[in-house]
Protein backbone atom coordinates (compact mmCIF):
# COMPACT_ATOMS: atom_id res chain seq x y z
CA UNK A 1 0.00 0.00 0.00
CA UNK A 2 1.28 3.43 -1.25
CA UNK A 3 1.58 5.78 1.58
CA UNK A 4 1.89 9.14 -0.69
CA UNK A 5 -1.45 7.62 -2.32
CA UNK A 6 -3.42 7.19 1.12
CA UNK A 7 -2.42 10.80 2.46
CA UNK A 8 -3.77 12.28 -0.59
CA UNK A 9 -6.56 10.15 -0.29
CA UNK A 10 -6.57 11.83 3.30
CA UNK A 11 -6.51 15.01 2.21
CA UNK A 12 -9.35 14.67 -0.79
CA UNK A 13 -11.65 13.87 1.16
CA UNK A 14 -11.12 16.28 3.72
CA UNK A 15 -10.75 19.39 2.06
CA UNK A 16 -13.62 18.17 -0.03
CA UNK A 17 -17.26 18.33 1.90
CA UNK A 18 -18.68 15.53 -0.45
CA UNK A 19 -16.18 13.21 -2.49
CA UNK A 20 -17.29 10.36 -5.23
CA UNK A 21 -15.17 8.20 -6.04
CA UNK A 22 -16.28 6.88 -9.01
CA UNK A 23 -15.73 5.27 -12.90
CA UNK A 24 -16.23 7.61 -14.85
CA UNK A 25 -17.20 11.17 -14.36
CA UNK A 26 -19.84 13.57 -13.19
CA UNK A 27 -20.66 14.39 -16.29
CA UNK A 28 -19.73 11.40 -18.11
CA UNK A 29 -20.24 8.15 -15.75
CA UNK A 30 -18.98 4.93 -17.05
CA UNK A 31 -20.46 2.38 -14.88
CA UNK A 32 -23.88 2.31 -13.79
CA UNK A 33 -23.45 1.93 -10.22
CA UNK A 34 -21.49 4.96 -10.26
CA UNK A 35 -23.49 6.74 -12.48
CA UNK A 36 -26.48 6.37 -10.28
CA UNK A 37 -24.79 8.09 -7.34
CA UNK A 38 -24.10 11.01 -9.34
CA UNK A 39 -27.70 11.83 -10.21
CA UNK A 40 -29.06 11.65 -7.40
CA UNK A 41 -26.10 13.71 -6.27
CA UNK A 42 -26.62 16.09 -9.15
CA UNK A 43 -30.37 15.75 -8.89
CA UNK A 44 -30.01 17.61 -5.31
CA UNK A 45 -27.70 19.85 -6.65
CA UNK A 46 -25.11 19.00 -4.20
CA UNK A 47 -21.57 20.64 -4.71
CA UNK A 48 -19.50 17.82 -4.29
CA UNK A 49 -16.01 16.63 -6.17
CA UNK A 50 -15.85 13.48 -8.91
CA UNK A 51 -12.44 11.33 -8.47
CA UNK A 52 -12.46 8.85 -11.65
CA UNK A 53 -10.54 6.04 -10.48
CA UNK A 54 -10.51 4.69 -14.17
CA UNK A 55 -7.63 7.50 -14.54
CA UNK A 56 -5.27 6.03 -12.03
CA UNK A 57 -4.54 2.47 -11.10
CA UNK A 58 -3.07 3.54 -7.95
CA UNK A 59 -5.95 5.62 -6.55
CA UNK A 60 -8.65 3.12 -7.92
CA UNK A 61 -6.93 0.31 -5.77
CA UNK A 62 -5.49 3.07 -3.11
CA UNK A 63 -9.61 3.87 -2.27
CA UNK A 64 -10.48 0.14 -1.74
CA UNK A 65 -7.37 -0.21 0.86
CA UNK A 66 -8.07 3.21 2.53
CA UNK A 67 -11.70 2.46 3.28
CA UNK A 68 -11.23 -1.47 3.42
CA UNK A 69 -14.48 -1.66 0.93
CA UNK A 70 -13.69 -3.45 -2.28
CA UNK A 71 -16.33 -2.06 -4.59
CA UNK A 72 -16.24 1.26 -6.41
CA UNK A 73 -18.38 3.48 -5.89
CA UNK A 74 -17.70 5.31 -2.50
CA UNK A 75 -18.95 8.41 -1.10
CA UNK A 76 -17.05 10.35 1.18
CA UNK A 77 -18.97 13.59 3.71
CA UNK A 78 -16.53 15.50 5.48
CA UNK A 79 -13.99 12.66 5.45
CA UNK A 80 -16.06 10.54 6.28
CA UNK A 81 -16.74 6.95 4.78
CA UNK A 82 -21.09 6.66 4.04
CA UNK A 83 -20.90 4.25 1.55
CA UNK A 84 -21.17 2.29 -1.70
CA UNK A 85 -24.32 2.48 -4.26
CA UNK A 86 -26.85 0.25 -2.53
CA UNK A 87 -26.29 1.97 0.96
CA UNK A 88 -26.32 5.28 -0.69
CA UNK A 89 -29.74 4.62 -2.39
CA UNK A 90 -31.16 3.09 0.86
CA UNK A 91 -30.16 6.63 2.35
CA UNK A 92 -31.47 8.80 0.23
CA UNK A 93 -35.12 6.96 -0.24
CA UNK A 94 -35.34 6.56 3.61
CA UNK A 95 -34.43 10.45 4.16
CA UNK A 96 -31.64 9.18 6.25
CA UNK A 97 -28.98 11.46 3.18
CA UNK A 98 -31.08 14.24 4.17
CA UNK A 99 -29.94 14.02 7.92
CA UNK A 100 -26.95 13.50 6.84
CA UNK A 101 -25.78 16.38 5.04
CA UNK A 102 -27.93 18.55 7.24
CA UNK A 103 -25.83 17.76 10.38
CA UNK A 104 -23.07 18.41 8.13
CA UNK A 105 -24.18 21.32 7.03
CA UNK A 106 -24.44 21.12 3.49
CA UNK A 107 -26.39 22.45 0.97
CA UNK A 108 -28.40 20.66 -1.19
CA UNK A 109 -32.27 20.84 -3.08
CA UNK A 110 -34.54 19.69 -0.25
CA UNK A 111 -37.44 19.47 -2.70
CA UNK A 112 -35.78 17.64 -4.94
CA UNK A 113 -34.77 14.62 -2.69
CA UNK A 114 -38.54 14.63 -1.87
CA UNK A 115 -39.85 13.99 -5.37
CA UNK A 116 -37.08 11.09 -5.59
CA UNK A 117 -39.02 9.36 -2.81
CA UNK A 118 -42.25 10.59 -4.15
CA UNK A 119 -41.00 8.76 -7.54
CA UNK A 120 -39.78 5.77 -5.53
CA UNK A 121 -42.59 5.26 -3.64
CA UNK B 1 -12.70 -14.63 -14.08
CA UNK B 2 -16.67 -15.48 -13.57
CA UNK B 3 -17.67 -16.83 -10.06
CA UNK B 4 -21.23 -19.57 -9.92
CA UNK B 5 -23.84 -18.24 -7.95
CA UNK B 6 -23.67 -21.12 -5.60
CA UNK B 7 -20.33 -20.36 -4.66
CA UNK B 8 -21.02 -16.95 -3.42
CA UNK B 9 -24.50 -18.62 -1.59
CA UNK B 10 -22.40 -21.69 -0.01
CA UNK B 11 -19.07 -18.77 1.24
CA UNK B 12 -21.99 -16.99 2.88
CA UNK B 13 -24.00 -19.38 4.72
CA UNK B 14 -20.73 -20.56 5.90
CA UNK B 15 -20.30 -17.54 7.58
CA UNK B 16 -24.17 -17.21 8.20
CA UNK B 17 -25.54 -20.60 8.83
CA UNK B 18 -28.82 -19.66 9.96
CA UNK B 19 -29.58 -16.78 7.15
CA UNK B 20 -31.51 -17.09 4.18
CA UNK B 21 -29.35 -16.32 1.12
CA UNK B 22 -30.52 -15.68 -1.88
CA UNK B 23 -28.23 -14.70 -4.87
CA UNK B 24 -29.06 -13.53 -8.36
CA UNK B 25 -26.96 -12.67 -11.58
CA UNK B 26 -26.35 -14.51 -14.89
CA UNK B 27 -22.38 -13.14 -15.96
CA UNK B 28 -20.93 -14.61 -12.92
CA UNK B 29 -19.02 -10.81 -12.56
CA UNK B 30 -21.86 -8.47 -11.62
CA UNK B 31 -24.38 -9.97 -9.00
CA UNK B 32 -26.78 -9.38 -6.52
CA UNK B 33 -27.66 -11.07 -2.92
CA UNK B 34 -29.99 -11.26 -0.40
CA UNK B 35 -28.92 -11.79 3.11
CA UNK B 36 -31.14 -12.32 5.89
CA UNK B 37 -29.13 -12.89 9.13
CA UNK B 38 -29.58 -12.61 12.87
CA UNK B 39 -26.32 -11.86 13.12
CA UNK B 40 -27.03 -8.41 11.85
CA UNK B 41 -28.97 -7.26 14.89
CA UNK B 42 -27.88 -4.15 15.87
CA UNK B 43 -25.33 -2.97 13.28
CA UNK B 44 -25.13 -0.23 10.99
CA UNK B 45 -25.47 -1.19 7.20
CA UNK B 46 -21.96 -0.54 6.30
CA UNK B 47 -21.06 -3.27 9.22
CA UNK B 48 -23.66 -5.35 7.64
CA UNK B 49 -22.19 -4.94 4.26
CA UNK B 50 -18.38 -5.63 5.50
CA UNK B 51 -19.68 -8.57 7.09
CA UNK B 52 -20.82 -9.96 3.69
CA UNK B 53 -17.92 -9.25 1.89
CA UNK B 54 -15.35 -10.73 4.40
CA UNK B 55 -17.15 -13.93 4.07
CA UNK B 56 -16.28 -13.82 0.05
CA UNK B 57 -12.92 -13.68 1.53
CA UNK B 58 -11.26 -12.17 -1.34
CA UNK B 59 -13.17 -13.20 -4.13
CA UNK B 60 -14.33 -9.38 -4.81
CA UNK B 61 -10.07 -7.86 -4.03
CA UNK B 62 -8.48 -6.34 -6.21
CA UNK B 63 -8.25 -6.28 -10.57
CA UNK B 64 -7.96 -9.59 -10.23
CA UNK B 65 -11.06 -10.62 -7.91
CA UNK B 66 -13.58 -12.38 -9.68
CA UNK B 67 -16.49 -10.68 -8.65
CA UNK B 68 -16.97 -7.32 -9.61
CA UNK B 69 -20.17 -6.10 -7.91
CA UNK B 70 -22.22 -7.34 -5.74
CA UNK B 71 -25.55 -5.43 -5.03
CA UNK B 72 -26.13 -6.12 -1.26
CA UNK B 73 -29.56 -6.40 0.54
CA UNK B 74 -28.97 -7.26 4.39
CA UNK B 75 -31.50 -7.87 6.45
CA UNK B 76 -32.07 -8.69 9.93
CA UNK B 77 -35.21 -11.79 10.84
CA UNK B 78 -37.17 -9.42 11.85
CA UNK B 79 -37.54 -7.18 8.94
Amino acid sequence: MSDTIQSSIKETIETNDVVLYMKGTSSMPQCGFSSRIAGVLNFLNITWLDINVLADEDVRQGIKDFSDWPTIPQMYVKGEFVGGCDIITDMMLSGELDKLLETNNIEFDKDAADKVREANS
Amino acid sequence: MAIEATVIENLIKEAFPDADVTVDGADGVHMSAVVCSSQFLGKSMIAQHRMVFAALKGKMDGPNGELHALALTTKTKEE
